[in-house]
């Protein structure tokens, strides 16, 4: 058992660390530290420039066009990443559809869709969620039905994030509704272009139409577009689930709000003459946070240094979903309550691009409520962590 | 011991009831968060109207009484509905300080316009850094001529938008932090000097900030005796406080309600989802944070209109707003969650009563500074 890093992880770490600092765009990063709204054309440039490194998915296997880094490797890059604001790939292509592709899919999938996911020339979405079937995924209702060498799709998908940039969405759909829910499923990649799909956006609490619902109605998929069998696709959905579940732990970035936390309270008054950071409750509240995050790094650890390239973790992934989503969540309540009264405008605007108003208070203020409401999101998505605490307690406690 | 309400309560809370299924429909509110002003005139006429305007008066200032007990009643009803006229800005902390500090004059002036609905009124109060300590001010009125010139810069100004009339605290003596040199002036909102940047708050309430430089004021604007406002300034702060308590009281029964509502219709797994044993627990937790937030927003409204020392009343406030807030926190979270994806989106009432009551809790000093000035008092 050894937690340092050895010299070659040094080394790597700082090549890592001066790549960023060359190669990660000026004004993106000035754009993450403004919180503004990043566009589509902010993701695909810098994911772009990540491909021409060779380093746009680290976790796919070599021959896919992966980097064939150690665990720990992986675990720098994504810390150094997150310490200068670096964005992740956009999940649903890198880190979604692609494992099920590059595991599930015919050699001639992997060579249609991989290279434009990993060098980022096609953006994906997620059809999972109906209205009715969110926590009880295995009952969705939308229904794609053989007609020669098509399969006719109908039905609603919703939660969809982003999918008004998307190129292409992956689908779970119902082949056969005369067997168990989990067994008459199939996955299903489909163009957005295709006649018959229709988005309709979401507004959240935060004002922003980061989700949409889907439409299908009579839209023609050719069958070469079925990933593995038909009927399987639940058992291939698991396995993406369990990749979405280990991604969202986010520790990097939360450590990396942990130090930005610390930063700000200890330039934030206390209203009496102090700063926040030497607030004795505040100060209770920051170190319980970094405990925690320092346990779930090690539990990430564990996970990563278990699993080999390209397999999917076991369903243990769960405990990092539920507690890197909660301190996500309690993290964006202690930069809430650092901003006081500062928390409460919402102006949207100054969060677009070239914005040149008057921003209210503490730039670091503005966008702390919002973030908290956005991120109540986190404990609902990639499965609720009601339903990780069924995974644990059946899968793992044998209950 | 009685804690059932009166007559008038009754009325009070009927009265509201009766206006909310007329005039406050989710969709109404939607529109009013739309419009220019982010409220509607109509209904501030309406309210002045039905006597509301009046409850956070006394007697002899010829209101309904002023006792927190009655607000408390008003409040929930409009926390369930998310009333979002600014009557706590104005009614309560505007017209409160006026009348606790105001001179005959300025009382004849103001209060009969206040309770009519004729004069929009803001107290400006906060200030950057100050964590509402409101002692800790940086504005300074200092002596010029037969009056005053004001300066400085108060953040969040609920109803800064619309004011027509600020209540400013600013220092005429003392250090930054000392509670003494502490005054407040009735300042014109359009006087020269004094500028406004409006906004709308997360929770779709208006608010401002609003600097004064070299702002004129006559020696009449002063509302009470120079450098002696602290007092009164954080009694008055208290009854808004136990307002917004009440609010939240409402706006939290609210929450359950609905998210125990879900629960029985929203069918999953082949079964209403309020049918697990997991999920039950957990509306049972909201409903006991719901009950100790109401028991304990009672028992402070009890002892603002009870005749003990200021200490207890502010200890009772803290304790109040500190247990409401941790509430707020529980039942604002496991009803979004509860609701899952739906709950966070515009289109539900749900995520509105949560951004609302995520304000309350910000306002006025948070579970933190209530939790510490309940143990320091």
């Amino acid at each position: 058992m050894d937690a340092a890093f050895t010299v070659e992880e040094l080394e790597f770490q700082r090549e890592v660390q001066e790549f960023l600092e060359a190669e990660f765009p000026k004004d993106i990063r000035a754009k993450v530290a403004q919180k503004k709204h990043l566009d589509k054309e902010d993701y695909v440039r810098w994911q772009k420039i990540l491909y021409k490194k060779g380093w746009a998915a680290p976790n796919w296997p070599v021959e896919h066009g992966g980097t064939g880094w150690t665990p720990v490797q992986k675990y720098i890059f994504a810390q150094e990443m997150a310490k200068v604001g670096a964005m992740e790939p956009v999940a649903f292509g890198m880190k979604m559809v692609a494992p099920v592709i590059y595991t599930y899919g015919s050699e001639e999938q992997k060579q249609r869709f991989l290279p434009d996911i990993l060098a980022s020339n096609v953006w994906w979405c997620q059809g999972y969620s109906e209205p009715n079937a969110g926590s009880d995924l295995a009952s969705l209702k939308t229904t794609a039905v053989r007609d020669g060498d098509h399969y006719v799709v109908n039905g609603t998908k919703t939660w969809n994030t982003l999918g008004q940039y998307a190129d292409w969405i992956f689908c779970l759909v119902r082949t056969d509704s005369t067997v168990k829910k989990q067994e008459g499923i199939s996955f299903l990649l489909i163009d957005m272009k295709t006649p018959g799909i229709k988005l309709s956006p979401i507004y959240l609490i935060d004002g922003t139409p980061e989700v949409n619902e889907v439409y299908f109605e009579d839209v023609r998929v050719p069958v070469e577009n079925l990933i593995g069998e038909e009927n399987k696709g639940w058992t291939y959905a698991k396995v993406l689930l369990t990749h979405e579940r280990t991604n969202i732990a986010g520790v990097p970035r939360s450590k990396t709000r942990l130090a930005k936390l610390k930063e700000l309270a200890a330039r934030t008054p206390d209203g009496n003459g102090g700063m926040m950071i030497d607030d004795p409750v505040f100060a209770k509240k920051i170190a319980e946070t970094e405990i925690q995050v320092l346990a779930l790094e090690y539990a990430e650890l564990r996970t990563l240094a278990a699993v080999s390239t390209g397999k999917a973790p076991g369903p243990e992934s769960s405990i990092l979903k539920i507690v890197g989503t909660e301190a996500t969540q309690y993290l964006d309540e202690l930069f809430m309550e650092l901003a006081s009264l500062h928390g409460l405008p919402f102006v949207p605007e100054q969060f677009q691009d070239g914005f040149d108003g008057e921003v209210v208070g503490d730039d670091a203020a503005a966008a702390t409520a919002l973030t908290y409401f956005n991120n109540r999101k986190q404990s609902i998505f990639g499965g609720s962590n009601e339903i990780q605490k069924n995974i644990i307690s059946k899968a793992v406690l044998g209950l | 011991m009685d804690f059932s309400y009166s007559d008038e309560q009754q009325m009070l809370q009927d009265s509201v009831q009766k206006f909310v299924q007329r005039h406050y429909s989710f969709d109404d509110r939607r529109e009013l968060l739309e419009s220019e002003q982010g409220f509607s005139a109509e209904n501030w006429k309406l309210f002045a109207e039905l006597g509301w305007l009046t409850v956070p008066f006394k007697v002899e200032d010829d209101g309904f009484g002023g006792l927190a007990t009655d607000l408390m009643v008003l409040m929930e009803e409009f926390g369930k509905a998310m009333v979002v006229e600014p009557f706590v800005a104005n009614a309560v902390l505007g017209g409160g300080l006026l009348s606790e500090l105001g001179s005959a004059e300025q009382k004849a002036e103001y209060l009969p316009k206040i309770m009519e609905g004729g004069l929009q009124l803001a107290a400006a109060i906060t200030e950057a850094g100050a964590r509402n300590n409101l002692a800790n001010i940086s504005c300074s009125a200092s002596k010029l001529g037969d009056g005053y010139e004001l300066n400085g810069e108060k953040i969040v100004v609920l109803n800064g938008p619309a004011a027509e009339l600020l209540v400013v605290s600013a220092r005429t003596g003392g250090e930054q932090l000392d509670e003494t040199g502490i005054s407040l002036f009735l300042v014109d909102a359009n006087a020269e000097g004094v500028k406004k940047h409006s906004y709308t708050n997360i929770d779709g309430h208006r608010a401002a900030e609003i600097s004064f430089d070299k702002v004129k004021l006559a020696q009449s604007a002063l509302l009470g005796g120079e450098g002696e406002a602290y007092a009164t300034l954080v009694s008055v702060a208290d009854k808004a406080t136990l307002a917004v308590c009440s609010e939240a009281v409402g706006a939290m029964d609210a929450l359950l309600q609905k998210t125990v509502e879900y629960a029985k219709t929203r069918k999953q797994f082949g079964t209403a989802i309020g049918s697990f044993q997991a999920l039950q627990h957990r509306m049972a937790d909201m409903f006991i944070e719901c009950q100790l937030a109401r028991s304990i927003t009672i028992m402070a409204a009890m002892k603002l209109d009870g005749d003990e020392d200021e200490t207890a009343k502010q200890k009772a406030v803290s304790a109040a707003k500190a247990r409401v807030g941790k509430a707020i926190r529980t039942v604002g979270q496991e009803a979004v969650q509860l609701h899952g994806g739906i709950g966070i989106t515009d289109e539900l009432d749900v995520g509105h009563l949560f951004k609302r009551v995520t304000a309350i809790e910000t306002m006025f000093g948070n579970t933190d500074f209530h939790t510490k000035r309940f143990a320091a008092l």
